[in-house]
């Protein structure tokens, strides 16, 4: 009965931990960027969607889809007011920009949190499940909120699969992500290039966030904790690879419910950073990656 | 910025330059503290802004402040609240103290709710010989170390109830409650691993048997928890008919999960978090049938002052003052009265007017154990004096349950919690 109900908790939360890590090893991949910002806008997202659900009416689907394009919009504030100045900046000789620019998100991050604990205070919120009420699975009794957000993970991350593997713009950003240099000779323009993949990535770190506040509350005190938690993912299944994000995710966060369940609850984080320790050591560039 | 402590080390950097400042600062020290006149008494407030709880702290100073400066001020003087934000920090909390004091000029502080932060401030106001009265924090230890070392820690204050005693209530409402009228038997304690719990959880353990409930296992998590569906499932397989809380540095989480999850255990006990007027918004209504202890709750007047003070902070802030507002509007009141009996703002002597308070605030008649008893300055409880009442979220509001004449509703859980007498299958 426990093996079954691991079985069940740990597939709906790894599925919102691939979410989370797909985009943040997509901007790593592509545009070369740690975003160590990557918790705060998935709590933007949360908080947001929050507010314009209860507070202002809109409901929860309005409030999600409030809450993802706030996602966006933080991604895209990310970009241009931290990211792209740092990188075109002339005063950052090129070698070192990499490291300015994983200090300028982690920075920008920290005031991101700061923000909305002054705002909202630093009490975590939920969404109102979209689907409400229990299914029993084989005598495991699971939310049905739990199912769907596992199902529209999937889906959305089926969905960047076919994106990137058999649209232009996808195929585009595959060529950048292993040539950048090579993809501006063809003719294409690098910065339409980031634009999208910035695009996406609110998107994917938007949704992420609302299903977060829907399945178990976030706050913006959780806002370290979840880039850790990706940035550890995307290192274990190699840094660029999308395949071994997904692969990492479920491997943590299975790690992470069986931790839970059968050792203790408060050892739980332990064990994945362990894992981290030990693909840092044996097999550096990650169980999928390509560098 | 250097402090006044600062000075005071043996650091033997330039002993001319530091003797003729410390000398200076000496002569500054003693003019100043001659010249009342017509200064503004100063208190500190030192609170958690970005917290529901920390952030009513400074606003029911404030408020306080109002109140005693439109009826006259103490003894013709004004009071001027200054207040600091810790954001939840002990180092933080330490560094506001020192501000306070050394800078700021204050005659006493209030401060915190947390109890990490409050034991970490305690030192320093005996260092300093400032007054310090923590509003929310319950940890024994506070008073406890009054008791053991009382002439360098007389300076700190407990103005809430402490955690032995929270869980002493909490008992006694299980046994008229839970037990005599629900005919429950087993428990489960479960607490989050913070400061305040420890001597709350060792009473859960000595009193709910006497109550009448046996104690089947006692969970303390991390208070960093996000995913309390392990917790849930090991207290679910080991059948109690109630969760007994001890948390607050969590409660949106684990009450929304208990929710969706819908476990078939009631909790009761004291979840901080739930005392707040936005809890129900915060969770989107998953608080149905959550039991707390709290400081008061609406509608129910604990004395004549509570519902004014309750009218008068919602005109103010908009929203309901949180269960440490009540007790901070009281203490700086309570810090007003012992000037006014001392006649003067000379630490023993106020410390030695604040042992004699006997002042009835909105949460209750409040006055505090002597330097005789076990924990030393902690709040008195007892009937009579700061009791407390258990209130329970129904529909969106929260109605009081216990004691019987404060009670103004019936306890009601929602459908998908079971009781043995009900339950079909086990």
């Amino acid at each position: 009965m426990v093996g079954l109900q691991i079985l069940i908790d740990g597939f709906a939360i790894s599925a919102l931990y691939a979410l989370g890590a797909v985009g943040f090893t997509l901007i790593f991949g592509v545009s070369g960027v740690l975003n160590l910002a990557h918790g705060g806008i998935m709590v933007v997202a949360a908080l947001i969607g929050w507010f314009t659900a209860g507070e202002l009416g809109a409901g929860t689907y309005g409030g999600s889809l409030l809450g993802i394009l706030a996602g966006l919009v933080c991604a895209y504030a990310t970009y241009l007011l931290v990211v792209r100045p740092i990188q075109r900046s002339r005063a950052i000789p090129h070698e070192e920009s990499e490291i300015f620019v994983l200090t300028g998100t982690l920075l920008w991050g920290i005031m991101i949190q700061t923000a909305l604990a002054y705002k909202f205070t630093d009490n975590p919120v939920t969404m109102r499940p979209l689907f409400s009420g229990v299914v029993n699975i084989a005598g495991v009794r699971t939310p049905r909120n739990e199912i769907m957000i596992a199902v529209v993970c999937w889906l959305v991350i089926g969905l960047l699969w076919l994106l990137v593997n058999r649209t232009r713009a996808g195929k585009t950003l595959l060529a950048a992500s292993m040539n950048p240099r090579g993809l501006t000779l063809l003719g294409f323009e690098l910065s339409r290039v980031h634009l999208l993949v910035w695009s996406i990535y609110g998107l994917l770190a938007g949704l992420a966030g609302v299903l977060l506040a829907s399945f178990l509350g976030v706050g913006p005190n959780n806002t370290g904790q979840l880039t850790a938690s990706a940035f550890s993912i995307v290192v274990v299944g190699g840094m660029g690879s999308v395949s071994g994000s997904l692969l990492a995710a479920y491997l943590v966060g299975y790690l992470e419910t069986m931790t839970a369940y059968l050792v203790a609850p408060t050892l739980r984080p332990i064990p994945a950073l362990l894992l981290l320790v030990l693909v840092v050591y044996v097999r550096p560039q990650g169980l999928l990656g390509r560098r | 910025m250097r402090s006044i402590l600062d000075l005071t080390s043996s650091r033997a950097n330039g002993v001319r330059m530091s003797g003729a400042v410390l000398l200076a600062m000496v002569a500054c020290l003693c003019a100043c503290s001659r010249s009342q006149g017509n200064e503004p008494i100063k208190i500190g407030v030192i609170g958690e802004e970005s917290s529901v709880a920390g952030a009513s702290l400074t606003k029911a100073a404030l408020l306080a402040a109002e109140d005693i400066n439109a009826n006259g001020g103490v003894n013709g003087r004004r009071v001027q609240v200054i207040t600091y934000d810790n954001h939840s920090s002990a180092a933080e909390g330490v560094r506001a103290f020192q501000r306070a004091v050394s800078e700021d000029k204050v005659v006493a502080v209030v401060g915190s709710y947390l109890s990490e932060v409050a034991l970490a401030i305690e030192p320093w106001s005996a260092r300093t010989r400032v007054p310090f009265i923590t509003p929310g924090a319950s940890s024994n230890d506070i008073p406890k170390r009054v008791h053991d070392d009382y002439e360098h820690n007389k300076y700190t204050f407990q103005g809430t109830t402490m955690s032995e005693h929270i869980a002493q209530s909490i008992c006694d409402f299980s046994h008229d409650v839970l037990v005599k009228q629900f005919r429950l038997r087993k428990a489960v304690v479960m607490s989050e691993d913070a400061a305040w719990t420890t001597p709350l959880d060792a009473r859960y353990l000595e009193c709910l048997p006497k109550a009448g409930l046996e104690v089947l296992d006692h969970i303390r998590f991390n208070p960093d928890t996000t995913d309390f569906t392990p917790i849930f499932n090991q207290i679910e397989r080991q059948h109690p008919d109630v969760i007994i809380t001890g948390i607050s540095h969590v409660g949106v989480q684990p009450t929304v999960q208990w929710h969706d999850q819908q476990v078939p255990i009631p909790l009761a006990g004291q979840s901080s978090q739930a005392t707040n007027g936005t809890f129900w918004k915060d969770t989107n209504g998953a608080a149905e049938g959550v039991i707390t202890r709290n400081t008061g709750a609406p509608g129910v007047a604990l004395t004549p002052k509570t519902i004014a003070f309750v009218n008068a902070y919602i005109q103010r802030y908009g929203l309901p003052p949180a269960y440490c507002g009540y007790t901070s509007y009281d203490m700086v009141h309570v810090i007003a009265e012992a000037i006014k009996r001392a006649g003067s703002t000379d630490p023993d002597k106020l410390v030695d007017a604040l042992e004699k308070t006997d002042y009835v605030g909105t949460s209750g008649r409040e006055q505090f154990y002597g330097r005789d008893e076990p924990f030393t300055h902690a709040l008195k409880y007892g009937p009579g004096l700061v009791t407390g009442v258990h209130l329970q979220w129904q529909n969106g509001k929260q109605v009081a349950i216990w004691p019987a004449d404060k009670a103004n509703a019936k306890v009601e859980f929602p459908a998908f919690v079971k009781f043995p007498k009900q339950a079909s299958t086990k």
